[in-house]
């Protein structure tokens, strides 16, 4: 602390400026230097969500919307997309698609797999969300929750029932003490059907018809 | 504070003494709300102990630089900065952490124990002691997280830093990773902590007397 009792206004401009100036000149620095990695991360994630949601398959390419069509492109770029995984022999296994929407307390953004001759979600992953931990937040782990995405039919569409109750192939046995968070997971995937089934459904009988 | 410092005492302090958490009630806020696991214990301790041990280099670096309007001010900005650059550093290099912390990472510029040694010790202590009395305060601030996010992961989920301890049939208290079990948990260790406080000062007493 300074020793003498008042520092004239033009002083604590200075100080307050150069405090400002050095911490702005940091932050950008760290800023800059972390980007890279941070984007990096998140697209790693997405890459590994991505071959989790569609088993068995070992190549992806992306497919955006364009005129109500999908069309292969090397990078998303910040556009919504979606992933065809095909497996060795170069089938295709499914799609995975992004979705996301309002949970317990935050937005919960997942990644799920579709497979168009089934028609059937085969898979399912969290990528981000804020659900009380020990309870909300077990839709991320909880194997039995999981295991109900495995071969979940989409029609007419996906429905969470109350705990322990699942008897029909579109139905999904909500975590109990977990309600909402379940039937969050559940509205998501059938938002991220609404937008694109209908697309990929298309593609999928396109290419079955050149083949 | 007597004439002659000394570097161990200063330091030491933060552990038992003084501990920010048991001691001086500072910092509850993330000491209740990270705690359901002791892995976030631990990353919660040591993100502050990385924001408070540089704050308190650079205020007591520059304390005769700072003048005594602007101090508060100054503080938070030297605070926030380390705050931001150790959010990013995890976002970039522990990117799970991260999703764990979430957004307590950014609430430790709001963390009063770190301002508080700002203005109760960097801003009048020369540097060594400065440091010295930061990292101490931090480390006990770190083992008192990892003491409560400990008892809570045993008891809330039947594991400890992850390892499972009582295999399948231990039917977890939930409560204790919920927020009730922060309080609950805090609430038992200061009992604790002042017992153990008030039978040692009684002791000590004894002796001096004898």
């Amino acid at each position: 602390m300074s020793s003498e009792k008042s520092a004239g206004p033009i002083r604590l401009i200075i100080t307050l400026g150069l405090a400002g100036l050095f911490s702005g000149l940091v932050l950008v620095s760290v800023f800059l230097a972390t980007q890279p990695l941070i984007k990096r991360n998140q697209e790693e994630a997405l890459e590994a969500a991505i071959y989790r949601v569609l088993p068995g398959a070992e190549t992806r390419k992306i497919f955006v919307e364009e005129d109500g069509k999908l069309v292969e492109t090397e990078s998303a770029d910040g556009a919504e997309a979606v992933y065809a995984g095909y497996d060795g022999s170069g089938k295709l296994v499914g799609y995975g698609i992004p979705s996301s929407g309002t949970g317990f307390q935050d937005t919960i953004s997942l990644i799920y797999g579709y497979d168009p001759y089934e028609k059937k979600v085969i898979g399912m992953q969290v990528l981000e969300s804020r659900e009380t931990p020990g309870l909300g937040d077990k839709i991320i782990k909880d194997q039995d929750f999981l295991d109900d995405f495995s071969a979940l039919e989409v029609e007419p569409e996906v429905e969470a029932v109350a705990s322990g109750t699942k008897s029909e192939a579109n139905e999904v046995d909500s975590i109990s003490g977990a309600t909402i968070s379940s039937k969050a997971v559940v509205n998501i995937i059938n938002d991220g059907n609404d937008k694109w089934r209908q697309l990929i459904d298309e593609r999928t009988e396109s290419e079955g018809q050149a083949e | 504070m007597s004439n002659q410092q000394n570097l161990y005492e200063e330091t030491i302090k933060g552990f038992w003494r003084e501990n920010p958490v048991f001691v001086q009630m500072l910092g509850l806020c993330p000491a209740l709300a990270v705690t359901n696991s002791a892995i976030n214990g631990l990353a919660m301790g040591l993100a502050s102990t990385f924001v408070l041990v540089g704050s308190s280099f650079l205020v007591s670096t520059f304390r005769n630089l700072i003048p005594k309007q602007v101090r508060i001010t100054t503080f938070i900005i030297i605070i926030a900065t380390f705050v931001t650059v150790a959010d990013l550093s995890l976002q970039a290099f522990t990117p799970s952490l991260h999703k764990e912390l979430g957004a307590f990472i950014a609430l430790i510029v709001a963390n009063c124990l770190i301002l508080g040694r700002q203005e109760a010790f960097a801003s009048k202590n020369r540097l060594p002691f400065a440091v010295g009395d930061a990292a101490g305060m931090a480390g006990g601030f770190t083992v008192a997280l990892i003491m409560v996010g400990g008892i809570r992961e045993i008891l809330g989920s039947g594991s400890f830093f992850g390892v499972s301890l009582f295999g399948e049939n231990f039917e977890p208290w939930v409560i204790m990773i919920l927020p009730p079990g922060g309080f609950l948990t805090l609430g038992v260790l200061l009992i604790i902590f002042a017992a153990v406080k008030k039978r040692r000062d009684s002791r000590k007493l004894v002796q001096l007397e004898s």
